[in-house]
């Protein structure tokens, strides 16, 4: 991929927590590039993919430290950006998808207000072409009911309704970049390949680029372009997301290896042997 | 040795206008020794019936019977010995300011089992954990060391029938293997029978060998495990959750 269709650069980033013992080093030099593409983050809790996608956006909060040679967005380094200007990128720019829509809506806001409040922070609009985007965006993310959803509270919602809200908050700034954390994991199978397909479109149609944070293996094989896993801070291997089955480093594998698998029934799973090396090991240069 | 069956199970919440059915005439049997899962959506009702069978669930009609006796009421002691239930999150199933060692010891206590000393540091060995995590607290375990010990209390009144509410959900798909692992260890060492709750069906796959699959509160189908791996389900829904579990399909949008 050449350099100019590159959206994000992350050059050696480090996040830390000092304790009062020791510094806990969340996310130890990580380098990788994102285009435009569905680019997947796997790992196990505590790997640091989650910190990887907040750091992006400097979400970490003090103590925390994040260190980086570079995380430049079409050639602007959001490390040099003061907070003020910070602001600017977060949304408008690249966005943000948490894991769970309960506890990233607003409970005591109707939907419509909450994305309202979003739009009008990033566009000069008046109060009822907010209204009709916000109108717009529910239709997007295949909110049958746009009109009733706009008053209801977020109580009112099931848990795939509340992921698609979220989405559509974050897409109505028109952001150049996705950052989906854990996006479907609190969500039934089925729901789930809805909200996806849905994200799926959206990246398609308007070009942009999705950092897709998750531990589901298959899910990331089968969705994203490509993937980066990550274990203990580090990236243990970078590969094309169809040939994740084919992936070479033996965390890869262990972590392949102990999923059960309808087709192929086991007596027993494979249980993950962890090399104290793999912590060692430099992290892989991400350079496709 | 016990098996336990429903049958024409109804359970339902609130009341009035506002009552709402969960479970609707659910019937199944699951004979001793065997392992029965119970796979299908959030609110499908699947925890409720293992909630109806503890006695966590106080409305409902029907029959349930454990071994040879009718279920009604009160659950007796008794009962808690035979029956015990492993939940979904370690997290929020174990006391957070007891040790690990009272937890057990008041569980063996409570079912008046004798020598308590000896009878938890054989439960932690059971679970794989050792008399190293005795005097732990659970914020000083792991999530997967935290099931195990919730594991372990299941295990403390030496039960034939354990119900396991989604016991690996909370878990890296690493820990899951090695808690399957020790359940399936410990159904053989201790012959016991499983009903085992999972909304994810190759983890239900891997452990029983018959599948309720539910919908709304009914179960559309019950398969045995062969029919699931080939994927021989006769109700659509069962085919749709097959399908949807097989991962994201790829299409390609032209906007």
């Amino acid at each position: 991929m050449s350099k100019d269709t590159d959206l994000l650069e992350v050059d050696d980033l480090w996040v830390k927590f000092p304790t009062r013992t020791e510094t806990f080093e969340a996310v130890r030099g990580i380098s990788f590039r994102l285009g435009r593409e569905r680019l997947g983050i796997v790992g196990e809790s505590g790997s640091g993919k989650s910190m990887t996608g907040r750091a992006i956006l400097r979400l970490i909060r003090k103590p925390g430290i994040v260190t980086a040679n570079r995380i430049s967005l079409h050639g602007q380094d959001l490390m040099k950006l003061t907070e003020k200007q910070m602001r600017n990128v977060r949304g408008k720019q690249i966005s943000m998808v948490m894991q769970d829509p309960k506890f990233s809506l607003n409970p005591v806001m109707t939907i419509g207000d909450q994305i309202v409040e979003a739009y009008r922070l990033h566009a000069r609009a008046t109060r009822s072409e907010a209204h009709a985007k916000a109108l717009e965006m529910l239709e997007a993310v295949s909110i049958r009911d746009p009109e009733r959803v706009f008053r209801a509270y977020p109580h009112e919602m099931s848990g795939g309704m509340g992921q698609r809200i979220m989405i559509a908050m974050m897409l109505i700034p028109d952001p150049e970049i996705l950052i989906a954390d854990e996006p479907t994991s609190a969500l039934d199978v089925s729901v789930q390949t809805q909200v996806l397909s849905i994200m799926d479109r959206l990246v398609q149609e308007r070009g942009m680029g999705l950092i897709f944070i998750s531990h589901d293996l298959n899910l990331v094989s089968a969705f994203c372009d490509r993937v980066l896993i990550m274990y203990a801070g580090r990236i243990v291997e970078t590969c094309r997301a169809d040939r994740l089955h084919e992936a070479k480093h033996p965390y890869t594998r262990g972590l392949l290896n102990s999923l059960p698998r309808l087709e192929e029934p086991r007596e027993r799973l494979d249980v993950l042997k962890r090399d104290p090396a793999w912590r060692e090991a430099a992290s892989v240069v991400d350079d496709q | 040795m016990t098996g336990l069956s429903a049958k024409h199970l109804n359970v339902w919440f609130g009341s009035g206008r506002d009552r709402v059915l969960a479970v609707d005439d659910v019937s199944f049997s699951v004979a001793s020794g065997a392992s029965f899962g119970l796979v299908g959506e959030s609110g499908s009702g699947k925890s409720t019936i293992l909630r109806a069978l503890t006695g966590l669930a106080p409305n409902w009609s029907g029959e349930m019977m454990v071994g040879n006796e009718v279920l009604q009421g009160q659950r007796s002691s008794a009962f808690y010995k035979q029956v015990q239930m492993v939940f979904q999150d370690p997290y929020a199933s174990l006391h957070p300011r007891h040790t690990v060692d009272q937890m057990l010891s008041e569980t063996l206590y409570l079912h008046g089992v004798g020598e308590i000393d000896t009878h938890v540091e054989k439960l932690l060995d059971d679970v794989g954990l050792g008399n190293a995590f005795r005097f732990r607290y659970p914020h000083q375990l792991s999530g997967g060391q935290r099931q195990r010990v919730a594991i372990a209390r299941a295990l403390a009144p030496e039960p034939e029938i354990l119900l396991l509410d989604e016991p690996t959900s909370a878990l890296d798909v690493s820990v899951q293997a090695e808690i399957l692992n020790l359940l399936t260890d410990l159904r053989s060492e201790h012959s016991l029978t499983y009903v085992m709750v999972s909304h994810d069906l190759a983890v239900v796959g891997h452990m029983c060998e018959e599948i309720a699959v539910m919908q709304n509160g009914k179960i559309v189908e019950i398969m045995p495990v062969a029919d699931m791996r080939s994927m021989q389900a006769k109700h659509d829904y069962t085919q749709h959750l097959l399908k949807s579990s097989q991962g994201y399909e790829r299409r390609e949008f032209n906007g």
